[in-house]
């Protein structure tokens, strides 16, 4: 047990923290999810971050990382998040496929996706839900059918967050006819761009058209493009989602930098005789702690050699909601102007506080509705009968 | 940074869990409870016999001279068996005080080897556990320590809904005799005293917030209505996984303060602090959770649960009660910094 630093990590802290005061972006940058450009100023970015190589710290120098291990990961995040640099409009790429193909893939796949992923020249969309496969995933129904050495893709994903403006997506295919469940799945990733994909943005409840349906007609992808055995998809993507729940997806560093934020704007703007609220701050700064020293001691217990398990469902739902808490407890704080659009003359000029808490709201749905979580603790780590 | 416990702490912590899962069974608590008797003797010796009761106690008294990491998961143990023992008091808290006071006190190879019982006599409680099989106990007059002879007391019971609960009122006269004479102010002392004994009964309401989930869980699986385990039903799932969540983010909390008291990190009193909040939130969740998924039995003296929900409500304000605890936490982010960069202490030393 050893809760310091090395001088190594310290002095990798400071190199993060100079970096990035000399790159992130003074203003602002536009949503990614509301226009092109917004969008492609965060491509921007992410091949700025890969110029000077930290796109991706943990991965492997040829693949446009620098091999550091998950503490130094951790590390690199908590001075992104205080830095307050943008968004990774390419996460569902770096953190979720990335490790999954470093896991899966071959040799070809890792040379051909991950340096490409890592300086942004490809981001990457999700294409798991279908409309009848929410929840209930392995009942996705669109197929992958081979011809030679291509698959033919048809089907219907739906909920594909950034799928409006990415440039590929991975997604869950039934490569077996008439297969059930589970069986006869493979995860295959294709362009956005190809013949026969089709992009119908959906509006979430603001209005922004942050996910999208992917319409699949004949789409043909070489059989390449296939990550993991053919039929093995659903124990692929089942890695994916541990590393989407349990490690890389919300790191610890997003929680205590929005904590520290509360803090503040309750001394600023609370109420000092208002003894709810503040507790209700001063709680969701322990348990922005508590998660950060959770994840400290998986990512000590992964370095060790160890795997992440069913506990990685317990993440999900203590930081959604976390995140929700978090901010309503903001929005609290404000009182009347917390519902002003920030396009209100009178607005406050405190955070995105509202704009956060409307994205909070989501966290216990995606990743897996956290209703699925509780029955995956409740049946994997306590063993209760299905 | 490496933010695990050693495969010798592991080892100790199960090879405790195992001894205690065939000596602390709810059937022999029962017993124990039949006899009207204040403890175990033979279980107290098998603890001894392992050394628990030296672990914070210097070598050259006959001690292991090992610290609140390794002991922070014994405590543990000791709350997932519902310990009516006072390993946590004796062992986790007065040795390690009468031993920083003075380092030589004959006193303490007795205490190593089980002996002898100290009970401690904090300001932060106003009962002193286990009075009456202590050998002696540690109690405070204005600022000074005194170590006083059992018999040098008159103690008066203070019956607690938890029936392995022995407080007693403590009346006693203070005098150059009783006065202990050491090292350093004492209130820097009697804050680390606090801080372990808050540390420790946060660890043991993690254990026996486990254990509630566990009897919950073996009950719902066995339990059959509308023809199925209850256990299979996904209201009783739900109940369940989500005091897990709970317990899940106390436990790095715990360990976290462990090993800062450890080192003596200066955020170590905020630590332990929250990890007596987030512990005893867990505890009290998860030992309604379990009441609740047995159902009526659980209501009953029959089951088992409930030595765990009495448990935890004894330990809810023990060693600090949560407006105490959160008090501590308000007084660090008022006047620390927060940011994610100052997680971890950042000093040197390091255990």
């Amino acid at each position: 047990m050893n809760l310091t630093y090395t001088p190594a990590q310290q002095a990798f802290r400071a190199e993060v923290r100079d970096w990035l005061a000399c790159h992130v972006p003074a203003k602002r940058l536009a949503s990614f999810d509301d226009s092109r450009d917004g969008f492609e100023a965060h491509r921007t970015w992410e091949r700025t971050l890969h110029a000077g190589q930290w796109g991706m710290v943990t991965w492997p120098v040829q693949y446009g990382g620098r091999n550091v291990d998950l503490i130094s990961w951790l590390i690199f995040e908590e001075e992104y998040y205080r830095a307050n640099a943008p968004a990774r409009v390419n996460q569902n790429g770096i953190f979720l496929l990335g490790p999954t193909l470093m896991e899966f893939g071959t040799a070809e796949q890792k040379a051909r996706f991950l340096p490409a992923m890592a300086a942004g020249d490809e981001i990457w969309s999700q294409a798991w839900s279908e409309p009848q496969a929410g929840s209930d995933l392995a009942a996705v129904r669109s197929s992958a059918m081979r011809e030679g050495d291509h698959y033919v893709l048809n089907g219907h994903k739906i909920w594909s967050t950034r799928a409006v403006y990415a440039d590929w997506a991975f997604g869950l295919f039934r490569t077996e006819l008439g297969s059930e469940r589970h069986r006869g799945l493979s995860l295959i990733l294709f362009p956005l761009t190809a013949p026969g994909v089709r992009i119908s943005p959906i509006a979430r409840l603001d209005g922004k058209p942050v996910f999208a349906e992917i319409f699949l007609n004949d789409v043909r992808v070489p059989v390449d493009q296939r990550l993991g055995a053919e039929g093995q998809g659903w124990a692929v993507c089942m890695a994916t989602a541990g590393f989407e729940r349990g490690l890389m997806l919300r790191s610890p560093a997003r929680y205590q930098v929005a904590a520290e934020r509360l803090v503040d704007l309750y001394r600023r703007h609370g109420d000092p005789n208002d003894d709810v609220t503040r507790i209700a701050v001063h709680r969701s700064w322990m348990d922005a702690q508590a998660y950060a020293l959770s994840i400290y001691a998986t990512a000590s217990r992964l370095s060790a050699g160890g795997t992440i398990g069913a506990e990685s469902s317990t993440n999900k739902i203590f930081w959604s909601e976390l995140d929700i808490a978090l901010h309503q407890t903001a929005l609290a704080i404000l009182g009347p102007r917390a519902e002003l659009l920030p396009s209100a003359p009178t607005a406050h000029r405190d955070g995105d506080w509202l704009e956060d808490f409307i994205f909070a709201l989501a966290g216990p749905i995606y990743a897996g509705a956290n209703e699925i979580q509780r029955n995956i603790i409740a049946e994997r780590m306590l063993g209760l009968p299905r | 940074m490496h933010f695990a416990f050693s495969s010798e702490q592991l080892m100790a912590a199960e090879v405790t869990t195992q001894l205690l899962q065939a000596h602390c069974t709810p059937a022999l608590l029962r017993q124990l409870l039949a006899r009207d008797a204040a403890r175990e003797d033979s279980r107290w010796q098998a603890l001894s016999e392992m050394g628990l009761m030296g672990v914070l106690i210097p070598t050259d008294a006959g001690g292991l001279g090992l610290n609140e990491t390794d002991f922070v998961l014994l405590a543990e143990a000791g709350g997932y068996a519902a310990l009516p023992e006072p390993l946590v008091e004796h062992a986790g808290v007065a040795a390690p005080l009468l031993a920083q006071v003075q380092p030589g006190h004959p006193l303490l190879t007795a205490m190593a080897s089980g002996t002898s019982t100290l009970a401690i006599g904090h300001p932060i409680n106003p009962f002193v556990a286990d009075a009456d099989t202590a050998t002696a106990l540690l109690l405070v007059h204005g600022d000074t320590l005194h170590l006083v002879r059992r018999d040098q007391t008159h103690i008066t019971r203070q019956p607690s809904i938890d029936p392995f609960r022995r407080l007693y009122q403590v009346d006693w006269r203070a005098s150059d005799c009783t006065r202990l004479d050491g090292a350093g102010p004492s209130d820097a002392l009697l804050d680390q005293a606090l801080n372990r004994g808050a540390l420790f009964a946060a660890a043991q309401c993690l254990g026996l917030a486990q254990r509630s989930v566990h009897l919950a869980v073996a009950y719902a699986r066995e339990r059959q209505q509308f023809g199925k385990p209850i256990g299979s039903y996904q209201a009783i799932k739900h109940l369940l996984a989500t005091a897990q969540v709970k317990i899940e983010f106390a436990r790095p909390v715990v360990y976290a303060a462990a090993a800062e008291l450890a080192t003596h990190a200066p955020h170590a009193a905020m630590r332990v602090s929250h990890a007596k909040l987030a512990a005893c939130e867990a505890a009290e969740l998860a030992t309604r959770t379990a009441i609740q998924v047995h159902g009526a039995m659980g209501y009953s003296w029959e089951a088992d649960v409930h030595f765990f929900l009495k448990r935890s409500l004894a330990l809810h304000a023990a060693w600090g009660s949560p407006a105490f605890h959160r008090g501590r936490i308000a007084h660090h982010i008022d006047g620390q910094p927060l940011g994610p960069d100052h997680t971890f202490y950042n000093g040197t030393g390091h255990v």
